[in-house]
């Protein structure tokens, strides 16, 4: 859907991009991620043209932008800021507007449409005529979604969407954002230096440094399999979490001792991953949990101990590192 | 004038007509300026908020227009476009620029940068991300621009009554050389209150809500152009000649008053500065001016004095005025000043004036040359008895009175000097004598008749035409009043005179103020 193809950037004598090339399929999320100054915003901001790349190429479903009006190619990219940039002057339901509007839409149309994504963003329609400055932070964050995704993009870039939001804000907007079916539709690029936020929403993650790709894969290769230091590293501290994120109980499945209990309660599939299991041990105190594996019919019986134990076996069968 | 105490109410009562004219081309002025400057100051300004490298240039250019002293900007515009409306209207344009190219590029540079980039990652255009965004979120900080440079424009436009242009100035300059209060006050007070009602307008108009910028935008050039519209409303007459006339003049009974009561003038009058007067006379932007009979711009530029054949113009002998106080603790000072009386004869004066209004030479210089030429230079004594301080009205002559007595009382006395050239009017001047402010300054018999004494219509009429008794009675009258003292008249008399350029007489046959009447009532 999207490819970029040994893209360089330069600002004077300073290289911001340096040949980096990657490619991003339909309806997935791509992660650029890795410290401030790596040139991941850069990159994204040669996505739709907001910076223009010094060398290289980069194609939308095959079509340079380059070789394309930046005004029109912008109005088929959704945009999402960090610090939202919607217009003060405009209220709710103008800003949500203002892309349909580029391009004409009928009165009727973009109305229908504006209510509709309030209502997906769980946004009252009490807001419609409210001003930006009148929002809580979330609340601004959502019109921000609500106007890039207004036009019905098939791409959509964010730029550290979620960047300015307090963790409670954060993490419940993460679930409404993994939740929204619209957006599972959508191609979608975006930029953060949150690891933890990268391993959540991202199918796939390219993580940057001075300028070059220095790993690109899905998150569990970026945990088990790091290309270089800098890799192990940049994700060094939340390194627990983030393995007990990534590994699901079937990877720990032969580990598991057999359990046979019939009955719905306490009852896991094992396409859980191992956080969320161990949440919901602690969570509601419990000593065992029954486990399902649908497409081997398999049941398991879990505790917090077998759980640490598979883990750590499963660890130390990994096949590097 | 009346010599019954009027009262400011009155006053304006009375001048309500030239109140509204003035009023309405104070406003007129203000508007027209305003409106050019918001034309051109805000695509300046939008122009170099998009290329910030022009910023330096632009500004730096606006900002050094705006500290040319308004006078000497006005000054300039005169080779250029003459005098009246043009040169007034391009002074103000030329204020009004800064502020508003300043606030546009600190409106838009200031839009938040995240709005801007959501502007154009949208899918705006430069013109639509502009429209849309940028102009209507820098709106608030633009219209304090433009309320900055009104309030700017009210002020300056005072001093447009310089180059003829009207006015409220008109009565502030004129009630300055007249020494009459309530008409500075007409004229001052009329455009302080349209001052702070623009300011106000315009802060109701910042304050509106961004809903009603877009209405805000459209309605500022509407309004603009209806108020500068009222600038041509007055101006709707005119006669074949235009006189020029001070502001002084105007409101003399030896001036404009005593021209259309005693003549019956009626004439197509503006006010103007003496300082352009003569030039534009000479230009022929002007047909008739109010002159002074020893000025030396006479000469350079062949202007004819029309005979004063009803004598309304009383002797204007000048002589040293000083305070009795003064004469009492420098007791050579009169003595000193004294050794001029008699010593410049009209034909003197105008030649010491030529060289210091037309060929530009320092008074100081004139001033010297003068003195050794009439065997009374003496070297400095560096005196250290007290300082006499020196007053002088802002012509050449009285510039160069001032350097002949300072020179005369460093050589003669053991005193010292200071000078206090300058001084912008008769009212002023004398102000500051009676206010101890300076020791003595040179006046002419005719102003303290008129404008000081403000002497009873009677006792006008039987002084106008003998020197002597003129003298004589504003002597007495000052020591009297004031405790002033006039000493010996230096000795030529340097009166009001009209003047018209010597060929255009010719070809009018015109030679006295009655001829200019018929050929007006005829043609």
């Amino acid at each position: 859907m999207i490819k970029v193809q040994n893209v360089s950037k330069s600002f004077g004598n300073t290289d911001a991009v340096d040949n980096i090339s990657f490619e991003v399929r339909a309806e997935e999320n791509l992660i650029l991620l890795g410290p401030s100054g790596c040139g991941k915003t850069t990159t994204l901001k040669m996505i739709n043209s907001l910076i223009k790349p010094s060398a290289g190429t980069i194609l939308i479903n095959g079509k340079d932008v380059m070789q394309q009006p930046s005004a029109i190619l912008r109005r088929s990219i959704g945009y999402v800021l960090q610090n939202n940039g919607l217009f003060p002057h405009y209220t709710v339901a103008q800003n949500i507007a203002i892309v349909p509007q580029l391009l004409r839409w009928e009165k009727k149309r973009i109305q229908k449409r504006v209510s509709e994504l309030l209502e997906k963003l769980h946004l009252s329609a009490i807001y419609l005529h409210a001003y930006p400055h009148e929002l809580s932070g979330g609340q601004q964050q959502r019109v921000g979604l609500a106007r890039a995704l207004a036009a019905d993009p098939p791409v959509l870039l964010m730029d550290e969407p979620f960047g300015a939001l307090d963790n409670v804000t954060r993490s419940k907007i993460h679930d409404e954002f993994k939740a929204l079916d619209e957006l599972k539709r959508k191609t979608i690029i975006m930029v953060t230096h949150d690891v933890q936020e990268a391993f959540e929403l991202g199918h796939h993650i390219c993580l940057m440094d001075k300028g070059v790709i220095v790993q690109d894969g899905v998150p569990s290769e970026l945990l088990f399999r790091p290309a270089s230091t800098f890799v192990k590293e940049f994700l060094k501290e939340q390194r627990l979490q983030l393995e007990f994120r990534s590994i699901q109980l079937a990877d720990l499945w032969d580990w598991l001792p057999i359990g046979n209990n019939q009955s719905k309660i306490n009852m896991l599939s094992a396409d859980t991953d191992l956080w969320t299991s161990l949440e919901r041990l602690t969570f509601n105190e419990i000593e065992i949990m029954y486990v399902v594996h649908h497409q081997k019919n398999e049941f398991k019986a879990v505790g917090f101990e077998q759980l640490m134990s598979a883990f750590y076996q499963y660890k130390k069968n990994m096949p590097h590192e | 004038m009346n010599e019954q105490q009027q009262t400011l109410l009155n006053f304006m009562w009375q001048q309500s007509d030239k109140l509204l004219v003035q009023t309405l081309q104070h406003i007129g002025l203000t508007f027209i300026s305003l409106f050019a400057a918001v034309l051109v100051g805000l695509p300046l300004g939008i122009l170099i908020a998009r290329k910030k490298e022009l910023s330096g240039a632009v500004l730096g250019v606006a900002g050094i227009l705006q500290t040319i002293p308004s006078i000497a900007l006005l000054g300039f515009m005169i080779p250029l476009l003459g005098i009246g409306a043009k040169p007034a209207i391009v002074a103000l344009f030329l204020y009004a620029l800064l502020p508003i190219i300043r606030n546009t590029y600190t409106g838009i540079t200031s839009v938040d940068i995240a709005v801007k980039e959501a502007a154009v990652a949208m899918g705006m255009s430069k013109w639509q991300a502009l429209f849309k965004v940028e102009l209507p979120l820098a709106m608030s900080i633009i219209l304090a621009g433009i309320r900055t440079a009104t309030v700017i424009n009210v002020g300056v436009a005072t001093l447009a009554s310089y180059i003829a242009a009207g006015g409220l100035g008109e009565f502030i300059f004129g009630g300055i050389s007249l020494n009459n209060t309530n008409m500075i006050l007409a004229g001052a007070i009329p455009a302080a209150l349209l001052a702070l009602l623009f300011d106000f307008l315009l802060s109701r108009v910042q304050k509106f809500t961004f809903k009603k910028v877009g209405t805000a935008m459209k309605m500022t050039p509407v309004v603009l152009l209806l108020l500068g519209a009222l600038y041509f409303i007055p101006s709707a007459y005119g006669s074949r000649l235009t006189a020029g006339f001070t502001p002084e003049f105007m409101g003399r009974q030896d001036g404009n008053i005593g021209l259309q009561s005693k003549y019956g003038l009626n004439i197509h009058t503006v006010v103007i500065s003496d300082a352009v007067m003569y030039k534009a006379a000479y230009e022929n932007q002007l047909d008739i001016i109010s002159g002074y009979s020893t000025d030396g711009r006479l000469k350079a530029y062949n202007l004819l004095v029309l005979q004063d054949d009803k004598g309304i113009f009383p002797p204007y002998y000048a002589a040293p005025i000083v305070s009795n106080k003064a004469l009492k603790q420098f007791p050579q000072l009169e003595k000193t000043l004294n050794l001029l009386s008699n010593k410049i004869n009209d034909s003197i004066m105008t030649d010491l004036n030529y060289r210091v209004d037309y060929l530009h030479q320092a008074p100081e210089q004139v001033a010297k040359d003068f003195l050794i030429a009439a065997n009374l230079w003496k070297p400095k004594n560096n005196g250290n008895a007290g300082v006499v301080r020196i007053g002088s009205k802002i012509f050449g002559e009285q510039y160069i009175l001032a350097n002949i007595y300072s020179m005369l009382i460093n050589g003669y006395t053991n005193y010292g000097v200071a000078t206090k050239t300058g001084l912008g009017g008769t009212k002023i001047c004398f102000d500051a004598l009676v206010n101890d402010q300076i020791d003595l300054y040179p006046e002419y018999t005719g102003t303290g008749l008129l404008a000081i004494l403000q002497a009873p219509q009677k006792s006008i009429d039987s002084l106008i035409g003998n020197k002597d008794i003129t003298y004589h009675y504003v002597k007495k009258e000052f020591q009297r009043r004031y405790a002033i003292k006039w000493l010996e008249p230096i000795g030529f008399n340097n009166t009001y005179a009209l003047m018209m350029r010597q060929k255009q007489a010719q070809n009018l046959r015109i030679k006295t103020i009655s001829d200019l009447k018929h050929y007006l009532e005829n043609n």
